[in-house]
């Protein structure tokens, strides 16, 4: 980002009237295809940096694959098929020459939680070493300043070198999360990363959450109406490969919407 | 309010006490239970079997006749001469050693790379014709090995490296990693395509490369069964006879080039076992060495299962 540009980092609610802020990743005229089956037809909307930005709807609504093409994961998967542009900083990602420097800078949260069957600190050195750095010294710290971030940090500090995979669920998936961050990405996409966690740690994943939007943007992928309401500033909402609508959180909340078919989902009516 | 009862829950009920007998599904159980368990017992059993006729058939000459120090270190295995036959096997074990260690040096690299071409590299079409191709290389018989030894590979070595005889280390190495190397490959593969997926875009998602993926995280999972597919390459080696014997040279020779002839334990008693009298110290003898290929066999086995076993525990 251009140094001149006002940071707006303080409070959330700021970045409305900042809007001279351009928008950290635009979405435009996004379709999915899968084989021929239509996943997400034509959506357009932007993420503005250090938001949380939600996106909501029901299975099949085309949430996954969105954050599959954000980070060109489209590439290994057989028959996906993406057109219109994703910009990620101003450039588009398709264009991107090297597509792994592109997922360095991106994050990734899978539902279930995938421990590598490495240690627990190599799991989180991973990012690192891929990127070249190998002094235990540096990785030291990145590995516990990313468990501590990720609420993890006191209950592995003492068998740093037992295998990922044999963590609990729930530890696992903070173990992910914290490999996600040992990147040091941009931008973190978070894909229903509580379906095997706990409320208590999800609650304190939460919180980390709101403190890393000071530094990261995040796109929060969740079938939880609620945590999207107590988490994202502003919501889409999928339905079928459609964009429904997108907008303040607080304000679709409070019943500000366009479409109804948003306040029934909002409210429970159907799903 | 009064619990109520409907008819059909009551003779639902009904139904269901009278249902507390063994019928045929509880029999059908019993039977696949002690047919799996004859199954399974049946391959100790034959194994014990094996061992024991072995051991009867050669025990006798190892307490009575058989120096064991000589056997081990003595190259000269003169079991017909007349007046003083010797029974040194250090010729025979270096031979089946060189001929295996060559044909794993040619093999292992070249079947891991194949494996992990064909696992993670090669897709659709591409990958089943390699599968297809790989496994076909397989079911070559080894006579059929052997033959291409004796008539391709001796008068190639004999002209490329001007040498006197092509039938050596070599050529039994070379045929050997050729033959051993689509059982790994398949075996290897197996293992690599066992690693879940998840692992491989997790790893993709923290942006590593397609090499760095491969390196840093599949081949690390799948590291007990590319160990099993390699000991079952050695193991492959030390067994093998026919091909061994066709272009090896068969001639009692402690190697110092690989272009020596030499003598493998199997090619032996392959070789001598037809023209000895049962009974015989020849002829127990090489049950000997079959005890030999019994015990080396049974200590690589052993050790992959222990190398594999602390792999787990860490």
């Amino acid at each position: 980002m251009v140094a001149e540009t006002p940071v707006t980092a303080s409070a959330s609610n700021a970045r409305v009237q900042t809007e001279p802020t351009p928008p950290f990743v635009e979405v435009q005229d996004l379709s999915i295809h899968y084989g021929g089956k239509k996943i997400l037809s034509g959506v357009s909307f932007d993420i503005y940096e250090n938001e949380i930005f939600g996106i909501i709807g029901p299975a099949n609504s085309g949430k996954t694959s969105f954050l599959r093409a954000l980070n060109r994961m489209d590439m290994f998967t057989p028959g996906m098929n993406v057109t219109g542009t994703i910009k990620i900083d101003g450039h588009d990602i398709q264009r991107w020459k090297n597509v792994y420097a592109l997922r360095r800078r991106i994050g990734v949260v899978f539902p279930l939680p995938v421990g590598l069957p490495l240690s627990v600190y190599d799991n989180v050195a991973l990012a690192p070493r891929l990127a070249g750095i190998k002094r235990r010294s540096e990785l030291d710290i990145i590995v516990e300043r990313c468990l501590t971030r990720a609420a993890l940090w006191e209950e592995v500090k003492d068998r740093l070198d037992s295998l990922g995979s044999l963590l609990s669920g729930g530890q696992q998936q903070r173990l992910t999360i914290a490999r996600a961050l040992s990147q040091d990405p941009d931008l973190l996409l978070l894909d229903e990363f509580s379906i095997a966690v706990d409320p208590v740690t999800t609650m304190r994943i939460e919180d980390v959450l709101k403190e890393l939007k000071h530094e990261i943007t995040i796109v929060l992928v969740t079938n939880l109406v609620q945590q999207t309401r107590r988490l994202s500033d502003r919501t889409a909402f999928l339905l079928s490969g459609e964009l429904v609508e997108v907008g303040e959180t607080a304000e679709l909340f409070e019943g500000k919407v366009r479409d109804q078919r948003t306040l029934g989902y909002l409210e429970g009516r159907f799903g | 309010m009064e619990p109520q009862t409907t008819d059909r829950a009551r003779s639902r009920r009904e139904r269901r006490r009278g249902e507390d007998r063994r019928d045929r599904n509880w029999y059908i159980d019993k039977a696949v239970q002690a047919l799996v368990f004859i199954g399974g017992i049946s391959g100790i059993l034959f194994i014990i079997g094996i061992f024991v006729f072995i051991t009867k058939e050669g025990y006798g000459f190892i307490a009575e006749t058989l120096d064991i120090g000589e056997f081990l270190t003595s190259p000269r295995w003169r079991p017909t001469s007349d007046h003083n036959p010797t029974y040194g096997a250090l010729a025979l074990i270096a031979g089946t050693t060189s001929v295996t260690g060559l044909a794993m040096l040619v093999s292992v690299p070249f079947s891991l790379g194949a494996a992990i071409y064909i696992g993670e590299f090669a897709k659709g079409r591409t990958r089943e014709t390699l599968k297809i191709l790989v496994e076909l290389l397989a079911a070559i018989p080894s006579v059929v090995w052997g033959f291409i030894g004796l008539s391709i590979m001796n008068p190639l070595i004999i002209k490329t490296f001007n040498v006197p005889i092509g039938l050596n280390v070599l050529n039994s190495g070379l045929i050997l990693g050729l033959m051993a190397a689509p059982i790994m490959t398949t075996i290897a593969e197996d293992a690599l395509k066992a690693v879940p997926d998840t692992y491989r875009e997790a790893a993709e998602a923290l942006g590593a490369t397609k090499w760095q993926v491969i390196y840093r995280v599949v081949l690390p999972a799948g590291k007990n069964g590319l160990v099993a597919a390699v000991l079952l390459g050695v193991g492959r080696g030390f067994g093998e006879t026919m091909a061994v014997l066709m272009a090896s040279g068969h001639s009692i020779n402690l190697p110092t080039s690989v272009f020596d002839s030499v003598r493998a334990l199997t090619a032996t008693i392959a070789a001598e076992l037809g023209e000895t009298a049962v009974g015989s110290d020849h002829y127990r003898a090489l049950f000997t060495l079959g005890i030999l290929l019994f015990v080396v066999t049974f200590v690589i086995n052993l050790t992959a299962d222990l190398v594999v076993r602390g792999i787990r525990k860490k």
